[in-house]
């Protein structure tokens, strides 16, 4: 499937302006194309809180979603309304915190695929695929079995440290091999391979079995647990990420023919793609040190994007924003009721996803060259 | 004033690429590089378009150092054309022609239908009008090179550089290409292989060989059998068309007395 400017969703809502406003005047239009951006804004925003809340009322124990929102409007001051303690608990303390910091994932890996896509010119980078997660799983293996650093690093200050070298070397590599958008990937997979098998080799040779236990179900993703810090620093990276995304979208459109066009017109390249993957880095490394390795959606979402909204940067960031926002809200929901009690890993979620959208993109760059 | 060249060298990996080269475009006029492969034209082009800096020497526009001004500032009045910019992306031809309004914008959006007549311009100029809406992965090498060079118009440029830009065209595009940079009010500077096309559409010629500038003219001047002989190493017989006054070359087989003889 191809296509154009403007994507299928757009191109009928547009039609649908055009024909609402009776002419084909060119402010009208213009007005009209605004009107839409912000419908469909709004409409996410909106199916993003629906969807929060709705999942909120899913798993083991059942909180209907008129109890949903009593609780929320308790606690936002808003009403003085009696409810179970223990479902209080339940819904503030546990599934609220869970479903942010789900959505935030979503969002900020959504993010991080779309930026190295365009900067790097390759369909198929994201942070996964590029070794980012491997290297955070080193690097939380490394404290968490080895115990380097000390307690004050802990497991997720391991794992941002081990995604921040991992993305840097995955970079040098790439700059260093030319091999082009392909040479990236490349260097991916053998940076993936490397932190793997220095993960497994640790485990191996060092850990116990709970202490394997503990980092495996954290490898494979999971928003066990999540606290409202947590919430806190998540909702706040992916939010300075989305503001610079969204601000350097026209800059990321330049980037289509590579680094000599882009210079061409006026981009500054070298400051442009350090601000970027030095962000991507940093969302990626906050993002994986709190919830684990969760894979694919950073691949998956912008494609998703691009395919609903045409290609244009100023379209495929928030839409990529939104749509992984509702993506993870809904695979965690997914993943917590499927097997319950006991929760499915998020990551084994994503990734059942993930895997065939990853397959198809790659026979459809195979049908075109 | 102008785009001008002064004095320029340039390094890359150990070989010296460009070796004091001197050039002042005459505005509006199309100057032709011409040279064997290696001989320095895409490097300079690089140069004066300010991608890469020289070692010495100095590009000006306007009279202001090129290293001084910012990208964006430049994008505004120089435009260029390089070989081999593909994507992957699923773009349409149209939004490939938009992206050369990027250095006119302005955070806050600007002036969209004047954007917009700009592109429809662009587009019509090169004849690509009817596939606008075409993707990008769609068309031959000789419209996508043509959809580049719409792209170099949007951004409405006072100079434009173009390297080797008849690649890849058959006969008919290449010489309604070569027309109408030549007719565009705009000073153009083409790397070009083919010497009749340069003979036909350039006001001057400017040869490389091995980075240095060999010479520099109107074609007349500086097409003859001598010069391509030591230029190229083949052997050439140069006529004028009576019809149009410039010099045609025509090839001859087997190699030039001197190169023989050496």
């Amino acid at each position: 499937m191809v296509v154009g400017e403007r994507g299928p969703v757009l191109s009928a809502l547009t039609a649908a302006a055009d024909v609402a406003a009776g002419s084909s005047y060119e402010p009208g239009r213009r007005w009209s194309r605004h009107a839409i951006a912000a419908v469909l804004v709004l409409g996410g925003v909106v199916a993003l809180a629906l969807s929060v809340g709705v999942a909120i009322t899913l798993g083991p124990a059942d909180v209907s979603l008129v109890n949903v929102r009593d609780i929320l409007l308790n606690h936002l001051g808003l009403a003085e309304i009696p409810v179970r303690v223990s479902e209080d608990a339940i819904v503030w303390q546990e599934r609220l915190p869970r479903a942010l910091v789900a959505a935030a994932c979503g969002a900020g890996l959504g993010l991080c695929g779309a930026i190295l896509q365009s900067l790097l010119r390759n369909p198929l980078a994201d942070p996964f695929v590029l070794g980012v997660s491997s290297g955070a799983s080193t690097g939380a293996v490394a404290i968490g079995v080895l115990g380097l650093g000390g307690s004050a690093l802990g497991l997720s200050g391991g794992a941002f440290v081990g995604a921040l070298v991992a993305f840097g070397l995955v970079l040098l590599l790439a700059r260093f091999a030319s091999g082009g958008t392909s040479g990236v990937v490349l260097a991916g997979v053998a940076s993936t391979q490397l932190f793997s098998a220095l993960t497994s080799l640790v485990m191996f040779a060092f850990a116990d079995s709970d202490e394997a236990r503990g980092v495996m179900f954290w490898l494979l993703g999971s928003l066990e647990g999540m606290r409202w810090d947590d919430v806190a620093l998540s909702t706040t990276v992916v939010g300075i990420g989305a503001i610079v995304c969204v601000a350097s979208a026209r800059t990321l459109d330049a980037f289509a023919f590579g680094e000599d066009v882009a210079a061409s017109l006026g981009i500054p390249v070298a400051r442009t793609r350090i601000l970027l993957l030095v962000l991507t880095a940093l969302l990626t490394a906050t993002l994986v040190s709190i919830a684990g390795a969760i894979g694919f959606v950073g691949l998956v979402l912008p494609h998703a994007a691009r395919l609903l909204f045409g290609q244009r940067h100023s379209r495929v960031i928030p839409a990529t924003i939104v749509l992984g926002a509702l993506f993870m809200v809904w695979v965690d929901a997914a993943s917590r009721v499927a097997f319950a009690p006991t929760p499915l890993p998020v990551g084994v979620g994503t990734a059942l996803v993930g895997v065939p959208v990853f397959v198809l993109l790659l026979l459809r760059r195979r049908g075109r060259a | 004033m102008t785009l001008e060249a002064q004095r320029l060298s340039w390094r890359r990996g150990g070989t010296l690429v460009v070796d004091g080269v001197t050039l002042r475009p005459e505005p509006g006029s199309t100057v032709g590089l011409l040279g064997p492969n290696g001989s320095g034209k895409s490097s300079l082009l690089r140069l004066l378009q300010g991608m890469s800096r020289p070692d010495s020497g100095t590009v000006m526009l306007d009279g202001v150092d090129l290293a001084q001004l910012h990208r964006r500032e430049v994008a505004r009045a120089v435009a260029s054309v390089t070989q081999h910019a593909d994507t992957d992306v699923d773009i349409v031809v149209r939004d490939v022609v938009r992206l050369g309004r990027t250095p006119h914008r302005s955070a806050f959006g600007g002036e969209l239908a004047r954007d917009e007549r700009i592109i429809a311009e662009a587009l019509e100029h090169v004849g690509l009008t009817a596939k606008a809406d075409r993707l990008w992965h769609t068309l031959s090498g000789g419209e996508r090179q043509r959809v580049h060079i719409a792209r170099a118009l949007a951004q409405e440029p006072r100079e434009l550089l173009l390297d080797e830009p008849t690649n890849h065209l058959d006969i008919r595009h290449q010489l309604e290409l070569l027309e109408l940079v030549a007719a565009l009010p705009v000073t153009a500077v083409v790397a070009l292989h083919d010497l009749n096309l340069a003979a036909m559409f350039c006001d001057t010629v400017v040869v490389l060989r091995r980075g240095r500038v060999v010479a520099a003219g109107t074609p007349a001047e500086v097409l003859t059998s001598e010069l391509i002989a030591e230029v190229y190493g083949v052997r050439a017989h140069v006529t004028c068309d009576d019809h149009s006054g410039r010099p045609t070359v025509v090839f001859r087989t087997g190699l030039p007395q001197r190169v023989a003889a050496r």
